[in-house]
């Protein structure tokens, strides 16, 4: 049994149909690319696995159960975590409480559950010194923070919370060349705790270069879902493209 | 979670320090205390005990209108209808104490009741309806007021219980009652705005939504109590506000909405939404009050007075505008 299996699934928006029976699973420890030209339904489909969409029909199983009924607050309770390329933080408030949105820690103040700054602050220290992250206070506001800082909060508030699986959308595609190497350790990284890893990119450099399986999108269906040591980069390209 | 970069922490920027852990903007208290000054040279009348009390007392019910402002402005949304749903829920609390005579604890409960009635609807049409939260309130700015003058046929209700008297007109140890309701709710709103998820999650909304909705928070849960919140508040202030004249005034609260929010904006919270603060906000409402209150005592017509509250509020985003460009300080 696959960590996450998705079966079939259909979405539309009005008169459009961004994804057209989608079918392909991940394994527990493995990285899988999802690539696929702009517009070819990758957003929606890990947003629809993130529960910020639900599916028109078709389901979506992780460690066996049921998912594509909850909404993205139960997904994260399931140990799935996105980092959204557009990083998805809250530019006016700081490192710490981006790493613990939605996720605040609380203490009970007369039956008041109020936040707990202190420990997040702490906490949220610990996760970044462990990933080595150049951030040089939690108390820093996020919008402040040059775009590798913030993709680092992005990366070390996917994986504070010990996920099971994590998807990146274009983690590299902003980033400068040592920053890439950065972020392509990290997959392996991740691999080697036996957690798995949705790459979504347009560079199919990096692709190759950490995923196992490759997954080409067109049109809102599956159209190559191979091995990446069974296909090659022209493969790729022409089912990205539809000349094959 | 408030501004308070480390480095300020060394004491070399006393201003942030002052400032942190409220958040609101350290010119707004400069502002409040040049207008106290020139108000003190201006008329001999100002600097009196009985005369701060007043300007505390005609501040209390823009306060709490103006903290309800905060909150919603900080989720980058707008409430226009505090005035009105402040006139309506005076008018349907009073008919409950006078005309039908229920118990005033009763009377408390229906203000309070109606005002977060008339925002629970705002809250619905903005989520469910996806209808702007402008032309949502500024509908109900119409309705509730309509509302209000149909119910009570345009003329004020007179007498009410004496507790509820005593609420608007009381002063406890030399100290409003009104003053008092604000201060409390003040000061659970401050806990609440900076110290628990609400709170947070509300200023996160205003900041991005889509990363709030990402992250797992209920965005449209959240602005259904965010406008609910809002009209209850705007219930209350119309509660303090039939308790201090004795009435139920289907017009009172006129204009209401344009003081709230510009008190709210002269003390920090950004119009954009993402950053509230209820000190802040009061420092703003405080403003407003001297304002008011030394154009009184310097025999200003009224009229004038609006043109001044008006000007107030572009000059306040104007000033942001010119901060912000210069460098984001926090």
């Amino acid at each position: 049994m696959s960590l996450l299996e998705v079966r079939d699934v259909y979405k539309s928006f009005g008169s459009i149909e961004a994804l057209r029976g989608v079918t392909f699973s991940v394994e527990a420890g493995s990285a899988t690319a999802l690539v696929g030209d702009n517009g070819a339904g990758k957003s929606t489909l890990m947003k629809t696995i993130t529960g910020v969409h639900r599916p028109d029909r078709g389901s979506i199983l992780f460690d066996g159960a049921r998912i594509d009924e909850l909404d993205p607050r139960g997904i994260r309770e399931r140990g799935i975590e996105m980092i959204y390329q557009d990083l998805a933080l809250a530019k006016m408030r700081d490192v710490a409480a981006n790493i613990f949105l939605g996720r605040e820690i609380t203490r009970n103040v007369l039956g008041l559950k109020l936040i707990d700054h202190k420990r997040m602050e702490s906490e949220a220290e610990k996760m970044i010194e462990k990933l080595g992250a150049r951030v040089k206070s939690v108390k820093q506001i996020a919008g402040q923070l040059s775009g590798g800082q913030q993709q680092s909060v992005a990366i070390a508030r996917a994986l504070t919370f010990n996920p099971k699986l994590v998807i990146m959308d274009e983690p590299t595609a902003a980033l400068a060349v040592r920053e890439i190497e950065h972020v392509l350790d990290l997959i392996r990284t991740l691999k080697s705790h036996g957690i798995a890893v949705i790459l979504i990119s347009h560079r199919l450099t990096d692709v190759f270069a950490v995923c196992d399986r490759i997954v080409v999108l067109r049109q809102g269906a599956v159209i190559a879902d191979d091995p990446t040591d069974k296909t090659s980069m022209n493969a790729v390209v022409s089912h990205i493209v539809g000349a094959a | 979670m408030t501004a308070a970069p480390r480095a300020a922490r060394g004491g070399a920027n006393w201003r942030v320090r002052l400032t942190s852990g409220v958040a609101f903007r350290f010119e707004s208290l400069l502002v409040l205390a040049i207008l106290v000054v020139a108000m003190a040279a201006l008329s001999p009348y100002f600097l009196s005990i009985s005369n701060f009390l007043n300007i505390l007392l005609a501040t209390a019910t823009i306060g709490v209108l103006a903290i309800g402002a905060t909150f919603v402005i900080s989720s980058a949304g707008i409430d226009l209808s505090v005035g009105s749903v402040l006139g309506f829920s005076g008018v349907v609390g009073c008919l409950m104490m006078s005309n039908l005579d229920l118990p005033w604890p009763l009377g408390v409960v229906a203000c309070i009741g109606a005002g977060a009635a008339a925002g629970l609807v705002n809250g619905f049409l903005i989520t469910r309806g996806q209808i702007p939260p402008f032309i949502v309130t500024l509908g109900m700015l119409g309705v509730a007021r309509g509302a209000g003058l149909v119910l009570t046929n345009g003329l004020p209700i007179y007498g009410l219980p004496a507790p509820i008297v005593y609420l608007g007109q009381g002063r406890p140890l030399g100290v409003p009652t009104p003053v008092i309701i604000l201060v409390l709710t003040a000061a659970i709103a401050h806990l609440v705005l900076m110290h628990t998820r609400f709170g947070l999650y509300t200023q996160v909304i205003g900041d991005s939504e889509t990363a709030a909705r990402a992250m797992g928070v209920r965005v449209e849960r959240q602005k259904v109590y965010l406008y609910t919140l809002s009209g209850a508040l705007a219930g209350l202030a119309g509660l303090l506000f039939a308790a201090r004249v004795n009435a139920g005034d289907p017009t009172a609260g006129l204009n209401y909405e344009l003081t709230a929010v510009t008190a709210a904006i002269i003390g920090g919270t950004n119009l954009f939404g993402g950053r509230g603060s209820v000190v802040g906000t009061i420092i703003g409402a405080l403003i407003m009050g001297v304002l008011q209150n030394g154009l009184n005592l310097l025999a200003v017509p009224s009229f004038y007075q609006q043109m001044a509250i008006g000007a107030v509020l572009v000059l306040a985003v104007w000033l942001d505008r010119v901060n912000r460009s210069e460098g984001r300080r926090r």
